[in-house]
C-alpha cells in the first residue's frame, strides 16, 4: 500500500490543475459569452486579415 | 435623424491612446450576425478590435483616437442593418457580474473539493467493510481534511456573510442552520481523524456547499440574464434631447449627457426627456405617462414639464430642473418613501420557514444528546449522534425547494416576455384575489391610433396615411400606421400648430386641423360621437375625412380581463384620467368598479381601503403617477413602456402590445408557488424519516451522503415541472402595429 504515498498526491495534484484551468479560464473570459463560443467556431474567416 | 449625435459621454478614453465604446445592438437574430456585424465594423478605419458579445447582444468597439467619431460607429452599424444604442452598464450590473464570477469560483472549488473526498470517502466505506488498515483510513482522513478546511473556508464564505449578515440583524435565515452545521460538522470530523475513528463527515460538508452554491448560481445566473435584456432594452429607448450650447448652437446629445442648469429645445411631436421649467415658447403637453390623464394640459413661460411628456404644438425651450423639483415628482417621491417601507414587511416563505426550521433542529440535537446521556452513553457518542442530526437535518432539500422553483419560474416567465424586479414576487402573486389596473397606458395601449378607420373610404385613408408620414405631429403618427405605403409624398410642406400639406396628381392634399382642411361641420359631427378622441382632419381636392385619434385598448385586454373574473378575480380600475374617459374603458371590458380622476395619493388611500378589506392586491400600472401605488401594493406589474421610475419600482415587467402577460405571470406563479411548497414538504417529510433514524445513531456518513444528495435531486427534478407549457415569446420589439379598434372599446 505504500504507493498510495505518491498516487494519492498525484490525483489531488492533477485534480488541482484541473481546478486551476477552469480559475484561469474564468478569469480570461471565457464563460462571458458562451453562446456566441457556441456558434463562432462555425465560422471559417475567424483569422483577421 | 439627420442630425449627428453627440455621443462623447459614453466614450471611454484608454490609456494606450484608443477609445472604447460599448453599444446594444437591436435585431440580432443569427449567427451569421457576428461576422456581418465585427467584419463590417472592422472594415472601417481606424478600429481597433470589434467584438459582439452574443450572449448579450452587446458590442464593444475600440479604435484610436482621433480616427473616428463614435457617431459614424453607430452610422456604421446602422447601415449594416441594425440598430445600436449606446450603452453604459449600470454599477448594480457590474456588481452582479461580479458576484456570479465569484459563485461560479466557489461552486468549482466545493466541486473540486467534493469529488476528492467523496474519492476518499468511498474507499473508506468499502475499506471499513474490508481490510482497510487503520494506518490507511488515518491517512486517508487527514487527507480528506486537508482538502475540505481549505475549500469550506473558501466556498462556504457566500454563507457565513448572509448569516453573519442575518444574525447582525437579529434575524435567522436559512443560511444559519446550515453555518452551524457546517462548522460543527468539521469541527467533529477533525476531532474524530485526530482519534483515529471510522466514520468522519468531510464529504457530506462539501458535497452540501456543493449543492447549495448550485442552487445559488442558477439563481444568480437568471437574474443577471433578466436584468441583462432589461438594461438593453432601457438603452433601446434611451432618449435624446436638443441641447441648446452658450453660444446658441443646438446640439443633439443623449439625455444622460444633460445636467441641471443646461437649456433643451423642445420641438413639436417630441417627448419630453427631463424635468425642467419652461423659458420661452407656449404649447399644448399630453402628459399621460406622467399623470394618466389623456386631456392636454396647455403651458407657457415659467410652467413646470415632466420626463415623459409628449409636446402637441409649438416649441418650447427649458431649464432643465434636477429630478424631484416638481410638485408632482416631491408627492410621489413622499408617498414613495412610505409605501416601500410598508412594504419590506413582507416575510418570505423561505425566510418564514427558516424562522421555524432553526430552533426546531438545534432542539432536536440538544434532546438527541441529552437523551443519550441519560441512557448511559458516554459523552462522546451522544456529541457524534447529536452532530449526525444536525448534518443530516442541514436544510440541503430546504435551501434548494424555494429558489430552484424560482430559477426555473423566471425562466418561464422570461420565455413569456416578462421580467422580474424581486425574487420573492411569485410568492405574493400566488396569493392575489383583486386586481387594480391603471387605464391610460397599460389597459389601452401606449401610443395612438385611428379609431374610425372602417368608416373612411380606403384610398383616402392611404393617401392620408402617406401624407402623415411627412408630419411630426403626434397626432399624424398615428394616421401613419395605418397605411401600406410606407413612402411620403414629395414637396410636403407643413404649417406649424395647422398642419401638412402637398399636391398630389395636380390637387392639393391637406392634412391637419378642421380648419385648415376646410372640415369643420364634418369633424363636428364625428367627435360627437366619440367626445374623447382627438379629432384630425384630411381633405384631398373636394373630399374630406374626418379621422378620430385615442389611445386603443390593447388587442387582447377584454379577453384577459373576461378570463380574469372567470378565474374569480376582483379586476377594478384606478384612472388618473378624467371619469368621462374612464367610463367608455369599464363599459367594454365590462368592469363594474372604477374611478377616475384620482391623484397618487388617491390610489392608494384606495388600495389601502382593499388591503382593509383582507385583500392582496395587483397593482398594474404605467404612469409617474402610479409608482407610489405600485410600490403600496402587495405586489406590482408595468408595461415596459412605463416611465423609468415607475418601472423601478414595480416587481415585474413585460414586454409587448398585449395584455396576455399578466395573466400568464399569474398562472406561472401560481404553479411555482404550489410547486415551492410540495418542495418543502418533500423536504421535510425527508426530515422526518431521517431525523428519528439519526436520533437512534443509525446515520453513518454513507446514509448521510445517499440522503443528501438523493434529497436534494427529488426537489430540483419537481421544481423542473415549473416550466410547464409556455406561450412564445412575443417580439422583443413591440411594433406599432395596426391595432385593430378593439370594440370601439378605447
Amino acid at each position: 500500500m505504500e504507493v498510495l504515498i505518491y498516487l494519492v498526491p498525484m490525483a489531488l495534484l492533477l485534480g488541482l490543475s484541473g481546478l486551476a484551468a477552469f480559475m484561469w479560464s474564468l478569469k480570461s473570459g471565457q464563460y462571458d459569452d458562451v453562446q456566441g463560443a457556441a456558434v463562432r467556431v462555425l465560422s471559417d474567416d475567424d483569422v483577421r486579415k | 435623424m439627420t442630425e449627428a449625435l453627440d455621443l462623447s459621454i459614453f466614450v471611454k478614453r484608454q490609456d494606450d491612446g484608443t477609445s472604447h465604446l460599448d453599444l446594444a445592438i437591436e435585431g440580432i437574430d443569427c449567427a451569421a450576425c457576428i461576422d456581418e456585424i465585427e467584419g463590417g465594423l472592422c472594415r472601417l478605419p481606424g478600429i481597433v478590435d470589434a467584438r459582439l458579445n452574443y450572449t448579450n447582444h452587446r458590442l464593444a468597439v475600440e479604435w484610436r483616437d482621433g480616427t473616428l467619431s463614435p457617431a459614424q460607429v453607430v452610422d456604421e452599424v446602422q447601415r449594416l442593418g441594425y440598430r445600436a444604442h449606446p450603452f453604459r452598464s449600470r454599477l448594480v450590473e457590474e456588481e452582479e457580474t461580479r458576484r456570479a464570477q465569484w459563485l461560479l469560483k466557489c461552486l468549482a472549488v466545493a466541486g473540486f473539493a467534493s469529488m476528492n473526498i467523496m474519492l476518499l470517502a468511498v474507499s473508506v466505506w468499502s475499506g471499513n467493510v474490508t481490510d482497510i488498515t487503520p494506518e490507511t483510513r488515518d491517512f486517508f482522513h487527514w487527507l480528506a481534511a486537508l482538502i475540505a478546511l481549505p475549500a469550506v473556508a473558501y466556498a462556504g464564505q457566500p454563507f457565513f456573510q448572509s448569516a453573519m449578515n442575518a444574525l447582525r440583524n437579529r434575524r435567522t435565515n436559512m443560511d444559519v442552520p446550515i453555518v452551524i452545521g457546517v462548522l460543527l460538522a468539521l469541527t467533529v470530523s477533525v476531532a474524530e481523524t485526530i482519534n483515529s475513528a471510522e466514520h468522519t463527515y468531510f464529504d457530506s460538508v462539501v458535497m452540501l456547499l456543493f449543492f447549495l452554491l448550485c442552487g445559488r448560481y442558477l439563481d444568480q445566473a437568471m437574474r443577471r440574464k433578466t436584468r441583462a435584456v432589461a438594461s438593453n432594452l432601457a438603452s433601446f429607448r434611451a432618449e435624446v434631447a436638443h441641447r441648446v450650447e452658450d453660444n446658441g448652437e443646438v446640439v443633439l446629445v443623449p439625455t444622460a449627457a444633460l445636467k441641471a442648469g443646461d437649456r433643451v429645445l423642445v420641438r413639436p411631436g417630441e417627448r419630453i426627456a427631463v424635468d425642467g421649467l419652461v423659458i420661452s415658447g407656449s404649447s399644448e403637453l399630453d402628459e399621460s405617462l406622467v399623470t394618466g390623464e389623456t386631456a392636454h394640459r396647455a403651458v407657457r413661460a415659467d410652467s413646470h414639464v415632466y420626463a415623459g411628456s409628449m409636446n402637441f404644438n409649438g416649441t418650447l425651450t427649458l431649464l432643465v430642473t434636477a429630478a424631484g423639483k416638481g410638485t408632482l415628482l416631491d408627492e410621489v417621491e413622499r408617498l414613495l418613501e412610505n409605501a416601500a417601507a410598508a412594504k419590506s414587511r413582507y416575510v418570505r416563505l423561505a425566510d418564514r420557514v427558516a424562522k421555524v426550521y432553526a430552533p426546531v433542529v438545534h432542539t432536536a440535537a440538544a434532546v438527541t444528546a441529552l437523551t443519550w446521556i441519560a441512557n448511559g452513553s458516554s459523552v462522546h457518542d451522544a456529541l457524534i449522534t447529536a452532530i449526525a442530526v444536525l448534518i443530516i437535518t442541514c436544510p440541503c432539500a430546504l435551501a434548494l425547494a424555494v429558489p430552484v422553483v424560482q430559477v426555473v419560474a423566471s425562466g418561464a416567465l422570461f420565455r413569456a416576455g416578462v421580467f422580474l424586479n424581486t425574487g420573492d414576487v411569485f410568492e405574493r402573486l400566488a396569493k392575489v384575489d383583486t386586481i387594480v389596473f391603471d387605464k391610460t397606458g397599460t389597459l389601452t395601449l401606449p401610443t395612438m391610433s385611428v379609431i374610425n378607420a372602417r368608416d373612411i373610404e380606403p384610398a383616402l385613408l392611404e393617401a392620408a396615411s402617406r401624407l402623415a408620414l411627412s408630419s411630426h405631429h403626434p397626432l399624424a403618427a398615428a394616421v401613419a400606421q395605418i397605411g401600406q405605403d410606407r413612402r411620403p409624398y414629395d414637396d410636403v410642406i407643413e404649417e406649424p400648430g395647422r398642419g401638412v400639406r402637398a399636391i398630389v396628381d395636380g390637387r392639393e392634399m391637406r392634412l391637419g386641423s378642421p380648419t385648415f382642411c376646410d372640415a369643420v361641420f364634418l369633424a363636428q359631427k364625428a367627435t360627437s360621437d366619440a367626445p374623447n378622441a382627438s379629432v384630425i382632419a384630411f381633405s384631398w381636392a373636394d373630399k374630406q375625412a374626418a379621422l378620430l385619434v385615442r389611445q386603443a385598448l390593447r388587442p387582447d385586454a377584454v379577453a384577459v380581463v373576461a378570463d380574469l373574473r372567470e378565474r374569480g378575480f376582483d379586476c377594478r380600475i384606478l384612472s388618473g384620467d378624467r371619469p368621462e374617459a374612464v367610463a367608455p374603458i369599464a363599459r367594454a371590458l365590462d368592469i363594474a368598479s372604477w374611478r377616475g380622476g384620482c391623484k397618487p395619493a388617491d390610489k392608494i388611500e384606495a388600495l389601502d381601503a382593499l388591503k382593509a378589506e383582507g385583500r392582496r392586491v395587483l397593482m398594474v400600472g404605467d404612469g409617474l403617477n402610479d409608482a407610489p401605488a405600485l410600490a403600496a401594493a402587495h405586489v406590482s406589474l408595468s408595461p415596459i413602456s412605463a416611465a423609468d421610475l415607475t418601472q423601478a419600482h414595480a416587481d415585474a415587467v413585460f414586454l409587448g402590445d398585449r395584455l396576455k402577460p399578466v395573466q400568464d405571470t399569474i398562472e406561472i406563479s401560481r404553479r411555482a408557488h404550489r410547486l415551492m411548497r410540495q418542495n418543502l414538504s418533500i423536504a421535510l417529510v425527508y426530515n422526518l424519516i431521517a431525523v428519528p433514524l439519526a436520533f437512534l445513531g443509525y446515520v453513518t456518513p454513507l446514509v448521510a451522503a445517499l440522503a443528501m444528495s438523493g434529497s436534494s435531486t427529488i426537489v430540483t427534478l419537481n421544481a423542473l415541472r415549473a416550466r410547464g407549457r409556455t406561450p412564445a415569446m412575443p417580439q422583443a420589439k413591440p411594433i406599432p402595429s395596426r391595432v385593430v379598434p378593439a370594440a370601439q372599446g378605447a
